[in-house]
């Protein structure tokens, strides 16, 4: 590969709080099979506490998958997943309360339907986190009003648009006050105008120091708020690289084929 | 000479009989059956076979058996002494409960699967998750299905006035005994089910407009 970069250097990182490089989350060997299909072959991945991951990959690259097990979403076949020190526990209180400290915000919003935008946000809060009602209501305004959505709080989440919808689902996840937030592709169902206003919102997170894990196509997400990128292809981490490195020197022939086919069109 | 007018007294305590029957029935069967759901979608294994059984059992039971059972042999072996009327309540709740179980469990399953798995990640329980998320969504897609089972509740409460309990079919049985005509008899009675099965539609109408949820 030639010296030059494919494409300018990229702005550096907008990141003021550095990695810790004290491990938050650890995958350790980790299989799985959806029937016949190996999608996670031997995962190793650790996330420092603070660190903004970006996990990219061609669709079927088994990327969601690795973060929804995280959470334990998905179980895994073998291998072992820790969570600051604590491996995940089986189904039941103890992986209830190791869930409230983990966010998660979903491809479809997955906004509670029949609740408000602010019953969507108080809601952990009362129920899980035991939080007076009143409390849980100033917090949910406040972070309501961070992500933009302050004017919102007495609609439905079907009144609101996907851009809104979504970023309503970051607040109820902040909510919780979580160690780390976990991304599924959180702007793959949003009209093109819209996903902006919802990577704006991730940006100031990675910049306030927030522990990310962020399944995405979002190549310029990637370069300006990651610490690392991970490229995923056929279950398997093909490559890790800091985003300057991957995007403008990428090592392996599949994560070359890969974003010769995103980058140039 | 008028049926109706001559025996309203027989005619309102049968009907009131039926109400009542039908009402507590009605109860048991929403109250079991919203339990047996529950099993039957836990993660536990045992309580999931619990529920399959239930259902399987008490819906491939025909109701006369039912009533059979509880009324014979039931007292035998577990509650003697029990009124026919608590008999008659336990085999028409328990047999419906079977249907109202299945009615929910559709229910829960038309309830996106993002909005469980949303739950769970906030680090809600299973119980929570279904009492706070997915019941009150799989209520409005439920209503339709149950109004229709309470008013075959209704219909085959019926079934009681041949076990001694006094409801509005049994009393067709003492009128014919006296002389009046069947056939105005018959009249009658259907019409006062008509008032009861109306009402129970109605009522379930109006719970589908207010349970409407936006998506």
């Amino acid at each position: 590969m030639s010296d030059s970069p494919v494409s300018p250097a990229p702005a550096r990182s907008e990141r003021t709080v550095p990695p810790s490089g004290d491990p938050l989350v650890v995958l350790d060997r980790v299989n799985k099979h959806f029937g016949a299909l190996h999608v996670l072959q031997d995962i190793d991945l650790t996330v420092a506490r603070g660190e903004v991951v970006v996990v990219i990959g061609p669709s079927g690259s088994g990327k969601s998958t690795l973060c929804r097990t995280i959470n334990r979403l998905e179980t895994i076949d073998s291998g072992s997943i820790t969570i600051d020190g604590r491996p995940l526990p089986a189904e039941g209180r103890e992986l209830a309360r190791l869930r409230a400290d983990v966010g998660m915000v979903f491809q479809s919003f997955n906004l509670f339907a029949h609740k408000t935008v602010l019953e969507n946000v108080t809601l952990g809060q009362t129920k899980v986190r035991k939080i007076t009602r009143e409390k849980a209501e100033q917090t949910a305004r406040t972070l309501l009003d961070r992500v933009g959505v302050g004017g919102q709080a007495d609609k439905y989440p079907a009144q609101l648009s996907g851009g809104q919808q979504q970023r309503v689902a970051i607040a109820r996840a902040l909510a919780m006050d979580p160690k780390l937030m976990l991304f599924d592709e959180p702007t793959s169902a949003l009209d093109p105008e819209m996903i902006n206003e919802v990577l704006e919102v991730m940006r100031q997170l990675a910049r306030d120091g927030m522990t990310m894990v962020v399944v995405t196509h979002e190549m310029g997400f990637a370069r300006s708020a990651a610490n690392r990128v991970v490229f995923m292809a056929d279950g398997r981490i093909v490559e890790e690289a800091a985003p300057d490195q991957f995007f403008s020197n990428p090592r392996s022939d599949r994560a070359k084929d890969f974003l010769s086919k995103i980058l140039h069109h | 000479m008028n049926v109706l007018l001559d025996n309203f007294a027989l005619f309102r305590h049968g009907f009131i009989g039926t109400v009542v029957l039908t009402a507590v029935s009605a109860v048991l069967s929403l109250v079991l059956g919203t339990l047996v759901a529950a099993c039957r979608v836990s993660p536990v294994p045992p309580l999931r076979i619990f529920g399959t059984v239930w259902v399987t059992l008490l819906r491939n039971t025909p109701l006369t058996l039912l009533f059979m059972i509880a009324v014979f042999v039931a007292p035998q072996i577990l509650f003697p002494g029990i009124s026919y009327f608590t008999l008659a309540v336990s085999a028409l709740g328990c047999y419906t409960s079977a249907f109202v179980c299945e009615a929910l469990r559709s229910g829960v399953n038309s309830v996106p699967l993002g909005q469980a798995e949303a739950a769970r990640s906030l680090g809600m329980t299973f119980s929570q998750t279904l009492r706070l998320i997915v019941l009150p969504q799989a209520t409005r897609t439920v209503i339709p299905p149950i109004g229709s089972l309470m008013i075959a509740l209704t219909k085959n409460s019926a079934i009681a006035g041949s076990f001694n309990v006094a409801e509005l079919f049994a009393q067709q049985k003492r009128l014919s005994e006296i002389g009046y005509n069947i056939l105005e008899i018959f009249v009658w009675i259907a019409l006062a089910y008509l008032v009861i099965t109306f009402a129970i539609s109605a009522l379930f109408r109006l719970l589908e407009h207010r349970l409407a949820v936006a998506r």
